[in-house]
């Protein structure tokens, strides 16, 4: 179809000038081809159409014929789609062929009428052909109607969490309570330092050789910093290195260094 | 408890502010109280003939209720839009008839039906419309994929189900036609 005022197609290497007179097709059918038929069915169908041929009433060799000459101008461009319209070409011919040739008389009843598959074939196409141009009529979301859809942000935006004070005071809270059992890490950490503040208390009484009980505690660094010193002077009394002594209840109470152990 | 009226004036903003269709047990959820599905459908049935003289109108499809445009509007709305969507070629469109009127379908089907190979393309394009799935395999050698069309394709073509699909001609009135 490369010059269609000169060929219209090559059959067998000849040039085809002139449109066949038998052939229904127009000229420019093969152009548009793809958007107009669809398959062998459809192109069949198309034929019948034409032709006003009946399937069941005619021989098939005018058929036949024009759809070999179909076949042969499509070799050109479309070599795919030329392999099935061949094969429909085939059961055309083979139906022609089982026609043509005498049945074995005992068969005769048995044997269906070769054009009967085609025949449902056909009309099964057509069933569809025509459902699908009304399921294209139908009307189509995005092509015949819009969805409605008023901007709700809530629907538009991904929903964030709420947060109300008192989740912010909890969450505070919980910070407070986190923090106060880290302390608490701390100290199991510092009851490693007991010696160190054993040491604090035996130095100090080096200098003064007694001095008030709570003297020995620096309220000002925290429980845990009381704790160990208080465990520490715990483990002074125990090592017999100083005395804790108190006059009578509820006077003061003084730590004493024991002389004797020093000088040993 | 509600006022009738309260309800419907929920289920239109709900409805309204969702795209995609709601069905009675998701509207359900809007409410305290236990509404019981019947009210919910004859409530949704009055707001739809609320908006009879709207150029919106509110439809129940396949997977619940939804507010469309009607399509008569359409060619006003395509005005503003100067990008049409393309139709689906008639090789899709039967592809697609074949796989709504004759589910489930092999590939193979279709190729018997329409006398043409099926080409993945058009398979793929249908797939990612949301209109047609794989649900199964039939147990024949090379086990091919059964296709059916989906909720979302009634949903697009405005349908409960796949009853309302327009009828298949008669079989031997098209004979008759075609003079076969």
């Amino acid at each position: 179809m490369n010059q269609p005022e000169t060929a219209i197609a090559r059959v067998y290497g000849e040039p085809v000038l002139e449109v066949p007179q038998d052939l229904y097709i127009p000229p420019d059918a093969l152009e548009v081809f793809l958007d107009t038929f669809e398959g062998p069915l459809d192109f069949l169908l198309y034929l019948i159409r034409k032709n006003n041929l009946n399937v069941l009433d005619i021989p098939m060799a005018d058929l036949t014929h024009q759809y070999m000459t179909y076949v042969d101008m499509m070799r050109a461009n479309q070599l795919e789609l030329a392999a099935e319209y061949l094969l429909m070409a085939a059961l055309l011919i083979e139906i022609k062929s089982r026609m043509l040739l005498p049945s074995p008389p005992q068969a005769l009843e048995e044997q269906a009428d070769p054009r009967a598959e085609l025949v449902r074939r056909l009309l099964e196409y057509e069933q569809i052909k025509l459902a699908a141009q009304r399921l294209d009529a139908l009307p189509q979301a995005m092509r015949d109607f819009a969805l409605v859809e008023v901007w709700i942000e809530q629907a538009a935006v991904k929903r964030l969490p709420q947060v109300n004070p008192e989740d912010l005071k909890n969450a505070w809270l919980g910070l407070l309570r986190q923090e106060q059992m880290n302390r608490h890490h701390r100290v199991t950490r510092e009851q490693l330092s007991v010696r160190e503040h054993m040491t604090r208390i035996l130095s100090r009484l080096q200098d003064l050789k007694f001095v008030e009980f709570r003297d020995l505690f620096d309220t000002d660094r925290g429980i845990s910093e009381l704790l160990v010193t208080f465990l520490a002077l715990l483990e002074l009394v125990r090592e017999n290195l100083v005395s804790v002594t108190q006059q009578e209840a509820y006077a003061a109470i003084y730590v004493k260094i024991i002389e004797s152990r020093l000088d040993v | 408890m509600y006022e009738l009226k309260e309800i419907k004036l929920i289920l239109e903003t709900a409805l309204l502010g969702c795209q995609e269709p709601l069905p009675i047990s998701e509207l359900k959820k809007l409410f305290d109280d236990e509404l019981d599905s019947e009210t919910l459908r004859k409530l949704l049935d009055e707001l739809r003939q609320e908006w009879c003289g709207k150029g919106i109108e509110l439809v129940n499809v396949a997977s619940g209720w939804r507010f469309r445009t009607k399509p008569e509007y359409q060619k006003y709305l395509d005005r503003l839009n100067p990008e049409k969507p393309p139709r689906y070629s008639r090789a899709a469109m039967e592809t697609l008839a074949i796989i709504a009127y004759r589910q489930p379908v092999t590939r193979g089907d279709i190729e018997q039906i329409r006398g043409v190979s099926v080409s993945t393309h058009v398979i793929k394009v249908l797939e990612d419309r949301g209109w047609i799935n794989v649900i199964g395999h039939r147990e024949t050698p090379g086990r091919p994929a059964l296709y059916a069309t989906t909720k979302n394709f009634l949903n697009d073509l405005n349908l409960c189900s796949l009853e309302e699909l327009p009828p298949l001609e008669d079989i031997g009135s098209l004979g008759k036609e075609l003079n076969l």
